[in-house]
Parts: C-alpha cells; structure tokens; sequence
C-alpha cells in the first residue's frame, strides 16, 4: 500500500480531482453566451428581413426564417464547425435553433457505422425525441385548456 | 438618417438583446446547476409553452422579433401557438394544432440531419 488512507477513498480522490480542475470562468462563459446567441437571433432576424422583402409573410415567413435557421445549424454540425463554436459558445450555441438542429444532426453523423435503422434514424432522435415529446404533449395541453376556458 | 433604416437597426439590436439574454440566462444556469444541452434545450421549450400560454411570450416576440423566435423557447412558443389558434376552431385542430404549427421545424431537421448524415464522415472530437 502506499500509506494512503483507505477510508473515504473515492472522496479524497475526488476532491483532489476538484483541486486539479481548471475553475470555470462563469464570467468569460456568459459573455461568450450572450454574445454568440445574439449574434444568431440577428442573423435569424436578417433572414426573415430577407424573405420579408422576398414577398413572404406570417407563418410562411417564420416557417421559412426557421428551416433556413436549421439548414444552417444542420450543415455547420456536418462540416464540424458547430461543435467548436459550441465549445467556445456554450449556451450562445446550445439554446438558439440551430442547437436543436446541432442536437439532431451530431448523433445522425455520428451513430451512422452502427447502421441505419438502429443507428442514424433511431440515434437522431435522442435529444430531439425528448424535446418533441414533452412539446406535443404540454401543446395538448395548452389546447384543452384553451377549448375548455 | 431615414427613419425605416433607424427602425431596422433598433430592431437587430432588440433582438440581439432579448436572444443573447436568453442564452445569458441558459449559460448562468449550466455554471450553476451543471445541467445537461438535452435538458436545457427541453426546459426552455417548456418555459416557451408556458410563458406563451399565460400571454407573456407573444408580446416578447412583438417587440423582439427573432429574438424571441429564434432561441429554443420559441419553438415552445410555435407550439402553443398552434394550440390556441387550434382551439379556436374545435377539438380536433385544438389536439393537432401544436403539431401541425412546428411541423416545418421537425421535417426541416429529420431531412437536413439525413442528408448531412449521407454527406459528411463523424469525425474524432478533438477536445
């Protein structure tokens, strides 16, 4: 044995862990945030000036701003650009659409080798499938509510 | 300066305010919770559903536009959206409505991640 105390063993090592860990820079990290997720909501907000001036408008507009929106996420996560703006983003990347579009395409890219079926097509869905789910579900509710009052 | 140039300007820099405080506020709480992208993603869609069923979303994306729309909480407030519009009309839209509104959202992803996924190689992360 080395001498080292076996009692609270796993927390001694965790604690020496914490120790080693580089501290989080809460300020540099919320800075990066909010200046990232700005900067996608303005670029939303010139495509949707941009298809507003193409003729389009009310849901179709939106409709449009979004897809574009996601393209944009979808094709950044595949030449794996997002994921370095998202290391450096965090929540700037994760919170606007394109995070959901990331979230989708990632595990789509990634879970490919075990197949299509049970890899890309069911993998796509693993954070997606949980966003769909409680959305669908708290939309019906929303629903009901708004029949019923 | 014409007054519509000034207009549009205002209006990226609302929505520069408004989207990159939503993300403030997702950032402060991963620093101190440690919670996970999948999470926040889910529970700011609900905050969207939420705050946009008791009326306090709708006049945020008034006012900031793509600031509103374009983060997560925004889908949650297409979703809602859809509902209520749908319970106008009766029961079954009431039920379909939320759907049928972030319809283009959900089929844009599936078919954008499934040609990406056709295209491109996971690559090692480097970290």
């Amino acid at each position: 044995m080395t001498g080292k105390s076996r009692d609270n063993y796993n927390e001694n090592y965790l604690n020496y862990v914490k120790t080693q860990d580089p501290p989080t820079q809460h300020l540099k990290n919320c800075a990066a945030a909010f200046g990232v997720g700005g900067l996608i909501c303005c670029i939303g907000q010139f495509i949707r000036y941009s298809f507003e001036f193409a003729g389009f408008s009310g849901d179709e507009l939106a409709g449009l701003t979004s897809i574009v929106l996601i393209f944009l996420g979808c094709f950044l996560t595949g030449l794996g650009v997002y994921d370095r703006i998202g290391r450096y983003a965090g929540a700037g990347s994760i919170v606007p659409i394109t995070g959901f579009a990331n979230s989708v395409t990632s595990p789509a890219v990634e879970f490919k080798t075990e197949g299509w079926i049970y890899g890309m097509a069911a993998k796509m869905f693993t954070v997606a499938g949980a966003i769909i789910v409680f959305g669908v579900f708290s939309g019906v509710l929303v629903g009901l509510v708004y029949l019923f009052i | 300066m014409n007054a519509e140039l000034v207009d549009i300007l205002l209006q990226y820099l609302k929505a520069f305010a408004v989207g990159g405080g939503i993300c403030l506020i997702a950032q402060i709480i991963i620093n101190v919770t440690d919670l996970t992208a999948g999470k926040i993603l889910v529970y700011f869609m609900l905050a969207g559903v939420v705050l946009t069923a008791i009326g306090v979303y709708q006049p945020l994306v008034e006012f900031a536009g793509a600031g509103a729309t374009v983060p997560i909480s925004g889908f949650g407030y297409l979703l809602a959206q859809g509902a209520i519009k749908g319970a106008e009309k009766g029961f079954f839209s009431a039920i379909t409505g939320s759907l049928s509104a972030a319809s283009a959202g959900v089929t844009a992803a599936v078919v954008f991640a499934f040609i990406m996924a056709l295209l491109f190689k996971s690559r090692t992360k480097r970290s």
